[in-house]
């Protein structure tokens, strides 16, 4: 198609007598007959064929692509989820052994204290009883005293004086004499 | 014939005649086939390009999707979000001129674009979609574009009137500049290739080392021909959008 040959039976439009090519008006009405034709042809064929399959390749592309980040997206809300969840285990677990150790911990020193108080009541009722016993060896060690006295004011005064007293005026003698 | 001949690359030539309407006769022209031969290049590079729709695209499938998004992203930045529905008719007319541009840059190869018929209509089928599209989607108030805010009334007669002709001059400056730009650059690269003819013939051997000077212009040129070729299909999408947008939103 590169150098098409004049046929010899049609007259040639315009042998370069006709003047300047673009200006020779008897060729105008095939150019725009063909024109027309041309251009509507490949109107058609872009707007019906060429432009829609170009243009759903395109949007193919960015739908896969957008779908593509969209997964990445979801997939990096789903990591981070397991890292909270993980991060709350680990949390959760650790206040655990905090409130199980805190736990233990006052259960031994509840056990410890009521251990201590019992043992303290033990000892305070025994020092009481003790207490209790001295005084009352002590009250006996001191009735026994009275009568000890008594005993040798009476045996002295016979034996100074030759004559007995009274029990009551040696009762009274001694009570005085411990009084002081 | 005519080798040296600058213009005789623009030539239309007849391949066969197809119908009579009226007095004038549809032939299928050099012109014609070049510019199903770029309805087959486009739809072959955008749907042999994705063919295995791969999600990691191969080249050509790279290639491919990097010219609907240049487009698309075109349209949506000057003709926004509601532009889009006419994406298939910016991405079109940009392909379109695009391939036929780069094909006219190959050696004894036709360049339809070089024709201001061709880029006339283009243009005006552009012109008339916005238009169209204007009234039917705002009404009257369409008109509002030529009428901007905060003007005083004094000189507003005369605004109007700029604005309206520049929006009927719209068409015209739109056509020519691909045209124009298309025939020059071609002009110059066939001048250029014309001296070296000229030199070798003329002064034998002498002549012929010295056409690398020529050809070294020859050579930079291509290289600007093919930006060119790029920038006046982009220029012309772009302008598309740009007038499309005053037909989406009036208002200034």
């Amino acid at each position: 198609m590169a150098e098409p040959h004049k046929s010899g039976t049609t007259q040639p439009a315009g042998e370069h007598k006709g003047g300047f090519p673009p200006f020779q008006s008897q060729t105008y009405a095939s150019q725009l007959v063909w024109l027309v034709i041309a251009f509507v042809l490949l109107y058609v064929l872009m707007s019906k064929w060429a432009l829609p399959r170009v243009g759903s390749i395109l949007e193919s592309r960015q739908k896969r692509i957008d779908g593509d980040i969209a997964e990445a997206g979801a997939l990096k809300a789903q990591s981070d989820e397991a890292v909270a969840a993980y991060e709350k285990a680990l949390a959760d677990a650790r206040a655990n052994a905090q409130a199980i150790a805190n736990e233990t911990r006052d259960k031994q020193a509840a056990a410890a204290e009521s251990r201590r108080k019992t043992l303290e009541d033990e000892l305070n009722a025994k020092l009481a009883e003790a207490e209790k016993t001295i005084a009352a060896t002590k009250a006996a060690a001191m009735s026994n005293v009275r009568g000890i006295a008594e005993d040798a004011t009476r045996a002295i005064v016979e034996r100074l004086i030759g004559t007995a007293p009274s029990d009551k005026a040696v009762a009274d003698a001694v009570a005085d004499a411990l009084k002081r | 014939m005519a080798a040296n001949d600058p213009i005789h690359q623009f030539q239309i030539i007849d391949l066969f005649p197809v119908a009579k309407i009226g007095a004038s006769e549809i032939v299928f022209t050099n012109s014609a086939a070049f510019m199903f031969a770029a309805v087959i290049v486009i739809t072959a590079f955008l749907v042999i390009g994705t063919a295995k729709r791969a999600l990691v695209p191969s080249r050509l499938q790279s290639a491919a999707e990097i010219s609907y998004e240049f487009v698309a992203t075109t349209v949506r930045s000057t003709a926004g979000s509601e532009g889009m529905r006419f994406f298939p008719f910016v991405f079109t007319i940009f392909m379109f001129i695009l391939t036929l541009n780069f094909i006219g840059l190959i050696p004894y190869t036709f360049t339809v674009t070089s024709h201001i018929i061709i880029t006339a209509a283009l243009a005006i089928t552009v012109f008339l979609t916005v238009l169209l599209y204007g009234l039917y989607r705002h009404g009257l108030h369409f008109f509002n574009l030529f009428v901007p805010k905060g003007v005083p009334l004094l000189i507003m007669p005369l605004i109007v009137f700029i604005e309206v002709l520049s929006f009927i001059s719209r068409p015209i400056s739109h056509s020519v500049r691909l045209f124009a730009n298309m025939l020059a650059g071609h002009i110059t690269l066939k001048v250029f290739a014309g001296f070296i003819i000229l030199m070798g013939s003329a002064m034998g051997a002498v002549g012929w080392a010295g056409g690398i000077l020529p050809f070294g212009m020859i050579v930079i040129l291509t290289a600007l021909e093919t930006l060119v070729a790029f920038l006046q299909a982009y220029v012309f999408a772009i302008l598309t959008c740009i007038y499309l947008n005053d037909a989406i939103h009036p208002g200034h």
